[in-house]
């Protein structure tokens, strides 16, 4: 009883402790963003008046409603579309269970620890000749190809284990394959499908490599992509740099924030791809 | 809960009683599905094809020719390969990332491990579930802004120093990232910082699994804290520990927004890594075949690190 009690306090300590770590870096940002821009802050500290304008600065200078527009675009390009494919192929994969289909789901296995950097060069002449360098589309589509080994994975990971009675009963009734898969199977799969979106909205929203590779004008990047070119414009400037950073990091904060719990399950399911 | 448990990796045996696949209707259904089912899977597939397979071939057909992106190309057979294992300085990238996978994994891993298993009892406490959503920030914001926010805290007037300097330890205070001997580690404690909480939350769900009788068991039998850790804990979370090791030792070899964002490599080399070097060889230097070369290389690197810890489980667990 006495070690139990011990160890719930160590418990706790330690769990103060790590979220102290996690939050010092934002804290950090936090309080520079609020001193003059253009100074250097020491470390930790209050400034003497609070620099709130900084923040207005920062959405001016980083253009942060285009940028959001911009990353919006490119995740509406990319989820939505993701979600329809990768669910149509998991469900041939995982429940039609397809001739062949395991062929195809090793390809697409072999695909799930690719670094993008092992692609990046061909894809850059590939964009080009298809025309489509500086445009969205050119973090788009790559990025749809991209994330489909892992959203193949994880939607045939819900179809292998939907009972095949389901689908008999459907057939009785006189459903064809098409029917089948729209009005029986896809209800049943909204909560696989949620989850992959929230974590390809995030891979999305944070892809940076594509960004800066495929697209020069930070406008039409990912929101990293432009925190990049925010950096290399405003890096000597550190509390306005503070405030951009913080200023662009807020929407993925705030979805979260909103839907944590989806968030966290998702994320630790989906870890594996990391 | 829906979805691949994390570390279920690839599970190919379906298991389904024989006995259905031969019922008449199942027949049918199954004949129509081949030609129907191809159908439903071809749009991810083009995808897939063309621009993920396609250009890892691409990426191996540039790897055998030197080009500069622009001019015509000459063959070079594997010369580019002798290149990325010979030049010290494209080796030395291999290197530190091979060294970066002790920061982003290591730490993370065993970490992860002492403070799971430490708040494994109080894992329903309000308290735990606010840690939850705390120590899972790091992984919901860009790398680039954890670079950002890092670069500032590890600079000479960082918060880091402050504190070193609070406790006495003035004397070791500098530029932690534009130091050659530090400029690594500064580098993967960044990595540390963001994997430490998903390693810890995803050992803790694990942990959330094992049977409370065993701990009981073990309790009663005069078992102690760390015994209990080495013949209960340990063994029960070899899937979680697998899926961790394997996500953050990606992590590490494939680095790339961090490091760019901190230190652009530097200062010299001291904190290259090969994604980034792909880049600067591929789109600045434009030696697109020695880039294509090392791509290659990180890609088998990759994958031979990942498959050998998938199988390592799958044969154990089976």
């Amino acid at each position: 009883m006495i070690i139990a009690r011990r160890e719930a306090w160590t418990g706790r300590l330690l769990l103060v402790l790590l979220m102290a770590i996690t939050l010092l870096p934002f804290l950090s940002l936090f309080v520079t963003a609020l001193h003059p821009s253009g100074t250097y802050p020491p470390g930790l500290s209050w400034p003497g008046e609070p620099h709130w304008e900084n923040f207005a600065h920062a959405f001016q200078v980083a253009r942060m409603g285009e940028l959001l527009k911009s990353s919006t675009l490119i995740v509406l390009g990319v989820v939505p579309l993701s979600l329809v494919i990768a669910t149509m192929a998991g469900f041939a994969i995982g429940h039609l269970r397809t001739a062949g289909r395991n062929v195809v789901f090793i390809a697409f296995v072999l695909g799930l620890t690719l670094p993008f950097e092992g692609i990046i060069t061909p894809l850059y002449y590939q964009v080009r000749d298809m025309g489509l360098l500086n445009t969205r589309w050119a973090i788009i589509l790559p990025l749809i190809g991209l994330f489909m080994p892992f959203s193949v994975f994880w939607m045939r990971a819900h179809f292998v284990n939907m009972p095949e009675e389901l689908s008999e009963s459907a057939r009785i009734d006189g459903a064809n394959v098409w029917q089948l898969f729209w009005r029986v199977h896809v209800p049943l799969a909204m909560p696989a499908i949620s989850s992959l979106a929230i974590l390809l909205f995030l891979w999305t929203w944070n892809q940076f490599l594509l960004a800066i590779v495929l697209v020069d004008d930070p406008l039409k990047r990912t929101m990293s992509g432009a925190l990049g070119a925010f950096q290399g414009q405003w890096g000597t400037d550190i509390p306005l740099l503070c405030a951009g950073s913080l200023l662009i990091l807020a929407p993925t904060l705030l979805i979260f924030l909103i839907f944590q719990r989806r968030f966290v399950t998702a994320l630790l399911q989906g870890s594996l791809k990391g | 809960m829906t979805g691949p448990i994390p570390g279920t990796g690839v599970d190919l045996a379906e298991s389904r009683p024989a006995a259905r696949t031969r019922s008449p209707l199942r027949r049918h259904g199954l004949r129509r599905a081949g030609l129907v089912g191809w159908l439903f899977i071809l749009p991810a597939l083009a995808f897939y094809a063309v621009f993920v397979l396609r250009p890892i071939l691409v990426t191996f057909q540039y790897s055998l020719y030197t080009w500069d992106g622009i001019g015509p190309s000459t063959w070079a057979g594997f010369g580019n390969y002798v290149k990325v294992f010979t030049d010290p300085g494209l080796f030395a990238s291999i290197l530190n990332a091979v060294k970066l996978i002790v920061f982003f994994s290591a730490i993370p891993v065993v970490l992860g491990l002492a403070i799971a298993s430490t708040i494994r009892r109080i894992a329903t406490s309000r308290l735990a579930l606010v840690a939850r959503t705390v120590i899972f920030l790091p992984q919901v914001i860009p790398l680039v802004a954890a670079g950002i926010a890092w670069s500032w805290l590890l600079s000479s007037t960082g918060v880091v120093n402050q504190v070193l300097t609070y406790l006495g330890l003035g004397g070791i205070t500098r530029a932690w990232l534009g130091d050659f001997s530090t400029a690594l580690p500064a580098v993967g404690v960044i990595g540390a910082w963001v994997l430490l909480g998903l390693c810890t939350l995803l050992l803790l769900a694990g942990m959330s699994k094992i049977d409370p009788a065993l701990f009981e068991a073990a309790r009663l039998d005069g078992a102690g804290p760390m015994r209990e850790f080495l013949s209960i804990v340990l063994p029960s979370l070899r899937q979680e520990i697998a899926v961790c090791v394997t996500v953050t030792v990606i992590a590490a070899l494939a680095s790339f927004d961090i490091v760019y964002i901190s230190t652009q490599g530097g200062p010299g080399n001291a904190t290259m890594v090969p994604g980034l070097e792909i880049y600067y060889l591929a789109f600045s230097e434009r030696r697109v075949g020695v880039a294509s070369a090392l791509a290659v290389v990180l890609m088998l690197l990759v994958i031979a690190v990942a498959l050998p810890i998938q199988r390592l489980t799958r044969d154990r667990s089976s």
